[in-house]
C-alpha cells in the first residue's frame, strides 16, 4: 500500500470498457427500469454534498444560516469565491499542490522506471535484495515513522522547501512493480532484435519501452497526481509558513470554528471548491486513464 | 522463462540507485530510528535520552487512553470499510442486469475519489452542523435527538466515517464494476435460463465469483483508513470531542510532535508498523493464490 492509491490488485480484474456492452433491446424491460431508478438515486445520494456545498458557496452569509436551509444557488457566487481567494491566498496555496503533485508523480515513475528496467533486463548481484527493499516500503507509512522521518528532512535543511516536500514521496513498490509486471510481457524477441541491430540499454529503454508503456505512463500519472495533491500528514509535518502550505492543508485556516467567527461557511465552501476541483477534474476528464491506473496497478 | 538480458557491470546499480537512495534514507533509516527511539526515554528538548527498555510499550499497554484510541480505530475502520464495500456491492448486485450506461454510472459516481478526506470532512462538517446544517435541521422532524456532535463523541466519529467513506465509495464501485464485467454473460444468462431471479443470480453465482474482489477491498479498506486517515480527523475533529476520534494515527502525532513524547511516540509506531505488515501481508497472500489460480 504505503498509500500510493495505486494498490497491487487481483490480476483478473480488466478495466471497464468505455462503451458499456450492449445489450439487447427489450420492449419495456421493468427489471431494468427500477435498476436505472436505484442507480439514479445512488447518484444522487453521492452527489448531493458536492451540490450542497456549491450551492453555500454562492449564497450570502444570511442565506446560508437560514432556516429552513435554502438548496438552490442563489447571486453571491463571485464575491465569495474573490474573498476566498484573496483570504486564503489561494493562488499560492494552489501552486504549492500543484508543484508537489506534478513534481512526485512524475518523479515516482521516472525513478521506478528505471528501478523495475534494472530488475528486468539486468542480472546484478544484490538484485533479491533491491526488489526486497522495494517491497518493504508498502509497509513502511509516513504514519509508522512519523517523528524521526521528520527529523531526517529537518538534518537536511529540507523543511519548509519543495525538494521536502516532493522527494521523500518518490519512493513507489506498487509503480515499481506495475512496469516489472509491464516489461515482463515484452517479447523477447524485442530485445533480441535491437541486440542484433547493437541498440544499447538506455537507447533501448528510451527508444522501444518508453513509447510502449505510454498508456501505463499516463494511467499511472493521473492516479499519482491524485495522490499527490490530496497529501495531508507530510506537507503539514515539514512545512510551517504560509508560503509553503498546500491548498488541503491552508483551508483549515479559513474554517468558521463555532462560536468564535461569523459564520462564512459562504467562503469556506467557495475555497474547498476551488482546492477539489484539479483532482476531481483530472478524474473526470481522464478517466480512462485512472480506471485503468486504478485497477491495473497490480503486482 | 528465460529473458534476454544486457551485459554491464556498474549501469543496474546506476539505474536502481535513485529509487534505493530514496527507500533508505527517507524509510529505513526512519523505521530504524523509530525502533531504537522506543526503547529509550528522551527528554522534550531531545538533549538527553535514557534507555527504558520495553517500558514505553508497557506503559502504553496500560493506558486507558491508548486502548481508547485502539477502540476507536477499529470502529472508525469497520466502519469506513463497511459502508463502502457494502455501497460497492449494493451497486454492483444492481448492475448484475447488465443495463445500458454502466460506464456513465461508474462515471458519476467515481468522482469523489479525487476529493481529499480532509476536504470531504469540511463539507459533512457543514452538512453536520449543529445549527446551520441540513442534516439536523431534517432530522429534527423525525427526532428530537439533538445532532450535536461537538458534544457526543459518536456522532463526531459518524462524520469521519461518512466524509471518508464518501470519498472512498467510488473506488470500491470501479472494482466492483470491472470485476463483474469478467464474468461471462454466459453464464448469467444461463442461471437465468434455468429460472433463476435476479437476486438468485447475484446471491449464487455473482456474489461468490466476486468474493475474491470483496476480500481484496476489505483489506485495502482497512490498510486505508488505519493509516490514510489522519488528515480527516486532524482537520475536522482533532481527535475531539474528548478523545472520541482519536485514532492510532492521530495519537502517534499528537503525542510526538505536540506532547514531545518521543519515547511513546516512537512505540506507538512500533505497534502500528506490526499492524501494517500484518495487512500487507494479508494482501499480498490474496494477490499470490490469485495468480496461481489463474
Amino acid at each position: 500500500m504505503s498509500g500510493d492509491g495505486a494498490i497491487a490488485a487481483p490480476s483478473r480484474v480488466e478495466a471497464l470498457p468505455d462503451v458499456a456492452e450492449s445489450p439487447r433491446r427489450r420492449p419495456l424491460d421493468w427489471g431494468s427500469l427500477i435498476v436505472h431508478a436505484l442507480l439514479l438515486a445512488c447518484v444522487a445520494v453521492i452527489a448531493f454534498p458536492l451540490y450542497y456545498a456549491f450551492v453555500i458557496s454562492t449564497q450570502t452569509v444570511e442565506e446560508v444560516v437560514a432556516r429552513p436551509p435554502i438548496l438552490r444557488p442563489s447571486g453571491n457566487m463571485v464575491q465569495n469565491y474573490v474573498e476566498a481567494w484573496t483570504r486564503a491566498h489561494m493562488a499560492r496555496l494552489l501552486w504549492n499542490s500543484a508543484v508537489v503533485a506534478v513534481v512526485s508523480a512524475l518523479g515516482k515513475i521516472a525513478i521506478s522506471m528505471l528501478s523495475a528496467f534494472a530488475i528486468v533486463y539486468f542480472n546484478f548481484r544484490g538484485k533479491p535484495l533491491a526488489f526486497w527493499m522495494i517491497f518493504v516500503t508498502l509497509m513502511l507509512p509516513v504514519e509508522v515513522r512519523i517523528m524521526s522521518t521528520y527529523e531526517v528532512i529537518g538534518n537536511l535543511g529540507w523543511l519548509n522547501s519543495y525538494a521536502g516536500l516532493t522527494i521523500p514521496l518518490m519512493a513507489s513498490a506498487t509503480a515499481t512493480f506495475l512496469f516489472r509486471q509491464f516489461y515482463l510481457t515484452v517479447p523477447n524477441e524485442l530485445v533480441e532484435a535491437a541486440q542484433l541491430d547493437g541498440v544499447g540499454p538506455m537507447r533501448f529503454l528510451w527508444s522501444f519501452l518508453l513509447p510502449l508503456s505510454w498508456a501505463n505512463v499516463a494511467a499511472l500519472f493521473v492516479v499519482l497526481f491524485i495522490f499527490g495533491w490530496n497529501q495531508y500528514l507530510w506537507p503539514l509535518m515539514i512545512t510551517n509558513t504560509e508560503a509553503m502550505r498546500v491548498v488541503v492543508i491552508g483551508l483549515q485556516d479559513i474554517i468558521p470554528r463555532t462560536g468564535t467567527h461569523v459564520p462564512e461557511w459562504n467562503v469556506m465552501m467557495a475555497a474547498a471548491m476551488m482546492a477539489l476541483l484539479p483532482p476531481v477534474a483530472v478524474i473526470l476528464f481522464m478517466q480512462r486513464w485512472f480506471v485503468k491506473g486504478l485497477i491495473e496497478s497490480e503486482k | 522463462m528465460k529473458r534476454a538480458v544486457f551485459k554491464n557491470r556498474g549501469l543496474p546499480y546506476l539505474l536502481v540507485l535513485p529509487q534505493i537512495a530514496v527507500t533508505l534514507v527517507f524509510f529505513f533509516w526512519p523505521a530504524f530510528e523509530s525502533l531504537r527511539l522506543s526503547v529509550f526515554r528522551t527528554s522534550p528538548f531531545g538533549d538527553k535520552t535514557l534507555f527504558v527498555g520495553f517500558e514505553n510499550f508497557a506503559k502504553l499497554l496500560s493506558s486507558p487512553d491508548y486502548y481508547r484510541s485502539i477502540v476507536n480505530t477499529f470502529v472508525f475502520a469497520f466502519g469506513v470499510t463497511a459502508l463502502g464495500v457494502g455501497a460497492g456491492l449494493f451497486v454492483a448486485a444492481l448492475a448484475t442486469q447488465r443495463i445500458r450506461g454502466l460506464a456513465a454510472y461508474r462515471t458519476a459516481l467515481l468522482w469523489p475519489y479525487g476529493i481529499a478526506p480532509p476536504i470531504a470532512g469540511i463539507i459533512f462538517l457543514f452538512i453536520f452542523h449543529p445549527s446551520y446544517g441540513v442534516l439536523p435541521y431534517w432530522l429534527a422532524f423525525v427526532t428530537s435527538y439533538e445532532f450535536n456532535w461537538l458534544l457526543k463523541g459518536p456522532l463526531a466519529m459518524t462524520l469521519v466515517i461518512i466524509a471518508t467513506a464518501w470519498t472512498h465509495i467510488g473506488y470500491n464501485i470501479a472494482f466492483f464494476l470491472a470485476g463483474l464485467l469478467a464474468i461471462p454473460t454466459s453464464v448469467i444468462e444461463a442461471a437465468s435460463v434455468d429460472g433463476a431471479g435476479p437476486i438468485r443470480r447475484f446471491r449464487s453465482i455473482v456474489f461468490p465469483l466476486l468474493s475474491p474482489i470483496t476480500f481484496y477491498l476489505l483489506v485495502v479498506n482497512l490498510i486505508f483508513s488505519f493509516f490514510g486517515s489522519f488528515g480527516v480527523i486532524h482537520a475536522v475533529t482533532q481527535g475531539g470531542p474528548g478523545n472520541a476520534t482519536e485514532i492510532m494515527v492521530f495519537k502517534v502525532y499528537k503525542d510526538g510532535f505536540v506532547g514531545l513524547n518521543l519515547g511513546s511516540s516512537a512505540a506507538q509506531s512500533v505497534l502500528l508498523m506490526i499492524v501494517v505488515i500484518v495487512l500487507t501481508a494479508l494482501q499480498f497472500r490474496f494477490v499470490e493464490r490469485r495468480v496461481t489460480y489463474t
